[in-house]
């Protein structure tokens, strides 16, 4: 409604806050009396703890005490499971080791956990740190994903043969292979998708304290939603009652979903609070962030796709090795099996697909959901094979998706993996992208940059997603006699503007002020939330989105059954608009507020209705493969590559994304920016470099790991398609957290290959850094190299 | 040991007796509780901690607060009006949606604002090269390079 409704650009309301300096973020928070916390780290990739000395830390000055892994393992001490649950052939159990917060007798990882010193300052607490001593027996390590299964390579954990954590297989590959013999072409491509470290901007915190009376243990933390947590954490501590944990996430400096994991320092954060009876806080400095956060990607694939002499896809293979680190930790297995599986054939019609995902250990840190989670996997091996089918096929790469797409007419369109794409408009989209993009004003562009001693390339990199997430959500809608509204809700933001959305639907559905509506959020295990899934997997516009919106008709239901009783007539007879009750017959209105006003006054309401506007809905989606929503997108990029220096530089960067029915444009092309500038930044910049002999993190700062800034992105032209609203949910959303860097690698590649094409070159591995092309351009034109 | 300090922090006259090797950022926000100003990456290189020393943006994880001793110092609690009255950069931000988590936010309104001081009217490429000490991992930037262009031309215009 109005200028302040759905699909309107309303600025944001929690930006007063945030640039005046009035935000919260964990380290902004103490409590009188706490001590500090600091970790020792492993300094070894693998090897076995001999010995653990700390007697000289625990004298030092200002120290409370040391723990180790051995001389607190008998009191309920944290051990984390592993969340995911995947099944290999004839139901095979995963290996799912169990893994204690602190290690007793083997390091697996750089950073891994061996000592927690709890002192007055945090300088004390750092000294002490170096006082401990630890003798260390080295093992043998390897980070390398692609050869971890090898039988040659060390093994990490005893009883875990050829590091294979799960092998997944969607089916037998017969038929398949069968199709494969009959093949007109074949399109081939093997692929990388490197390891990223997420680094959201605020590093890791954690703020715990017990209160003896309640028995409470309280932990402040960075979360993307504290209920999810709540029960993860708990499964970690099962010692203590559930409800004696209370977690509460203050202003979140980026999640990207690394802020959705119980982390062994959180587990320990909230056991050693009750133990020492006393607030603890952690702050972890950036290197901490690095090796304790989750990482990202780290997969090694391999794609075929048969094709029939039309160039249309008879067939796929598709085979995955993905790294999980040196523990399976939360979702981990899951990322690269579940998570990019139920998109595994993307926007195309494959009748047939053989798929299998080994998750595998190596000696570094774990991995787990990093924004997209597996479908910019997904993504990128399919458009980098549609690439393929265009050169194999002598045709255009737009053409080569043309005869592809799942058609319209197709849609509900029930892809391998049982999941039902219900709703999109694939050549249109792509079609609204090359026009955006003005695709066939590249060869005049190219021409310019050619004459300036540069190369131009451009590339298409499509995508469809998966979102929704956890399948529940709960949201309340209340309204006070002075016309205010709250609205609770169990979904949180970490900067995509829920304060400001979720009103924007309330305003449209309800007729009433936008801005006497305020928004309380799942930040609070024991607050006013009393349930929630937090946010993650692009769930909220849908999840929180619907859930909002079926708590204002419920309201509307209410007061048409109060407005019924003083305009004398039935609530059937009552139709509601733009804030207003109307009775049908008599002509007679009241306002929203005006029934608000009144609503508690038992006097004015009917005999058997409880007093308030306050009303709840608990959205269940259902579990089921048919209730996630596709959002989908073209993204089309042009680079210019400078050949003496092999710096690549993304000139123009256009992205159409279908994220259904659009609430607030401004902030969808926010996400939209912000998610293509990290799968450019995966795709030119972000190495996670290990040394091979011993597994040290060599990119551990931001001074050696290259995060995007501002000089690397062009202006981004941001698109919609709305032509094709999600039918699963009735505002017609789909996600729009996570396709920016799913479109934003295979279109940056496809476009890279594209100018070094003239060179002969037809394969690169991300990332694309500038000593990496000089090198190709180099090799490809040794003569050129030498003049 | 511990050495006294004094110095101007938006416009109040504070003092503190702190060990040598404190950082600025820390006297700000461990004795002023000022907590707005960021740290995010103890390497100088994410700008998340930047406020002015003398009208001009400096990373405050990179100074002692004894090398701003007698300065005037600019936090981002210290740029809107006391009235509450948003400085037109902080305006510029809400208006162009640079800023989503808004943790980074604080250091680039800061530089922000150091640019908008050197340059009336700003295009792109001279935003872009100006930010190149500040991280943002949300916004992708664009959004952050519109509002500096139109923060600074506010500025400007308001002068």
């Amino acid at each position: 409604m109005g200028k302040f409704g759905i699909g309107q650009p309303v600025r944001r309301k929690e930006d007063v806050r945030l640039v005046t300096g009035r935000g919260c973020y964990t380290d902004d928070f103490n409590i009188d009396g706490q001590a500090q916390v600091q970790f020792l780290r492993s300094p070894h990739a693998h090897a076995e703890i001999v010995s653990i000395d700390t007697s000289a830390a625990e004298t030092a000055p200002g120290v409370v005490t040391v723990f180790t892994g051995k001389n607190a393992s008998d009191d309920g001490f944290p051990v984390l499971h592993c969340l995911a649950n995947v099944k290999g052939k004839d139901d095979k159990p995963m290996f799912s080791p169990d893994r204690p917060a602190l290690c007793t007798d083997r390091v697996r990882l750089v950073g891994d956990l061996v000592a927690m010193v709890i002192a007055e300052t945090i300088e004390q607490a750092k000294d002490a740190v170096e006082l401990i001593e630890v003798e260390y027996n080295d093992l043998p390590s390897h980070t390398d994903t692609a050869t971890a299964a090898n039988p040659d390579t060390p093994q990490i954990w005893p009883d875990c043969e050829n590091n294979t954590v799960s092998f997944w297989e969607n089916k037998e590959p017969t038929e398949v292979d069968e199709i494969f013999t009959k093949a007109f072409k074949v399109a081939k491509v093997n692929v990388v998708n490197p390891r990223v470290i997420g680094s959201p901007m605020e590093p890791r915190a954690a703020l715990s304290t017990y209160d003896p009376e309640k028995d409470l243990i309280t932990l402040y933390a960075p979360t993307q939603g504290v209920h999810r947590q709540w029960g993860n954490i708990h499964k970690h501590l099962p010692q203590l009652e559930q409800d004696n944990i209370r977690i509460v996430s203050l202003d979140v400096g980026g999640g990207f979903g690394l802020r959705t994991k119980s982390y062994p320092e959180s587990t320990l954060m909230i056991w050693a609070a009750k133990r020492m009876g006393r607030p603890l806080k952690w702050l972890g400095d950036r290197y901490e962030t690095m090796v304790s956060d989750n990482h990202g990607r780290d997969h090694v694939t391999k794609g075929e796709l048969a094709l029939d002499k039309d160039g249309k896809i008879m067939a796929a293979r598709i085979y995955v090795i993905g790294s999980v680190g040196a523990y399976p930790f939360e979702n981990g297995p899951g990322v690269p099996t579940f998570s990019s599986g139920r998109v595994t054939g993307q926007v195309y019609v494959i009748p047939a697909i053989h798929h299998t995902v080994r998750t595998v250990l190596t000696n570094n840190t774990p991995t787990c959901s990093y924004r997209g989670a597996g479908r910019p996997e997904a993504a990128y091996i399919m458009e980098r094979l549609m690439e393929e089918v265009a050169v194999v096929m002598g045709i255009e790469p737009a053409e080569a998706r043309r005869r592809n797409f799942i058609p319209t007419d197709m849609i509900p369109y029930m892809n391998n993996q049982g999941f039902e794409i219900d709703s999109g408009d694939f050549e249109g989209t792509m079609d609204m992208a090359m026009d955006l993009a003005d695709w066939n004003g590249f060869k005049a562009r190219k021409k310019e940059t050619e004459a300036r001693g540069k190369m131009r390339g451009i590339g298409i990199g499509y995508f469809i997603e998966a979102s929704g997430g956890q399948p529940e959500e709960e949201a309340r809608v209340k309204i006070e006699e002075d016309g205010t509204a709250t609205l609770y809700v169990g979904t949180f933001s970490q900067g995509q503007g829920h304060a400001t959305v979720f009103p924007q639907i309330m305003a449209d559905k309800l007729g009433i002020d936008y801005d006497s509506i305020n928004v309380i959020d799942g930040g609070d295990t024991h607050g006013e939330v009393p349930f929630g899934r937090g946010s993650g997997g692009s769930r909220s516009s849908m999840m929180g989105g619907t859930a909002t919106a079926r708590s204002c008709d419920e309201v509307i239901v209410k007061g048409k059954k109060i407005a019924a009783h003083n305009l004398q007539t039935t609530s059937d007879k009552i139709e509601f608009e733009d804030g207003t009750f109307k009775a049908v017959e008599s002509g007679g209105t009241m306002t929203i507020l005006e029934v608000a006003k009144i609503a508690n006054d038992k006097s004015k309401l009917p005999d058997d209705m409880d007093p308030g506007l306050n009303e709840r809905y608990r959205y269940d989606r259902g579990n089921v493969p048919t209730s996630y929503n596709h959002p989908n997108g073209c993204h089309i990029a042009e680079i210019e590559i400078d050949p003496h220096t092999g710096v690549i530089d993304v000139v123009k960067y256009t992205a159409v994304d279908d994220s259904g029915i659009i609430l607030n444009p401004m902030i969808v092309h926010g996400q939209i920016h912000g998610g293509v500038v990290q799968g450019l930044g995966q795709t030119l910049l972000e190495r996670t470099s290990y040394d091979p002999e011993n597994g040290q993190l060599l990119t551990g700062s931001f001074l050696d790991y290259a995060m995007p800034r501002a000089r690397h992105v062009p202006d981004l032209v941001a698109g919609n398609n709305e032509n094709a609203p999600c039918p699963v949910n009735e505002l017609g959303v789909k996600g729009a957290g996570e396709g920016g860097c799913c479109g934003a690698p295979p279109a940056i590649v496809n476009a890279a290959l594209n100018a070094l094409k003239p060179l002969g070159v037809t394969h690169v591995d991300m990332p694309l850094d500038s000593e990496k092309i000089w090198r190709i351009i180099q090799n490809a034109r040794p003569v050129a190299a030498a003049e | 040991m511990s050495v006294s300090v004094k110095m101007n922090v938006n416009g109040k006259t504070v003092s503190g007796d702190v060990e040598p090797r404190t950082l600025l950022v820390n006297f700000i926000r461990e004795h002023q509780k000022l907590t707005g100003t960021h740290v995010a990456c103890d390497t100088s290189q994410c700008g998340a901690c930047t406020v002015h020393v003398n009208g001009k943006a400096a990373k405050s994880c990179t100074m002692l607060a004894v090398q701003a001793n007698g300065a005037d110092v600019t936090t981002i609690e210290g740029v809107a009006k006391s009235d509450g009255t948003l400085h037109p950069m902080q305006l510029a931000f809400q208006d162009n949606h640079g800023l989503q988590c808004g943790f980074c936010t604080p250091g680039m309104v800061m530089m922000a604002i150091d640019i908008g001081n050197r340059h009336a009217n700003p295009d792109a490429d001279t935003v872009r090269h100006e930010l190149d000490g500040n991280i943002c991992r949300c916004t992708g930037y664009h959004n952050i390079v519109k509002a500096v262009m139109a923060g600074a031309k506010a500025m400007n215009a308001s002068k």
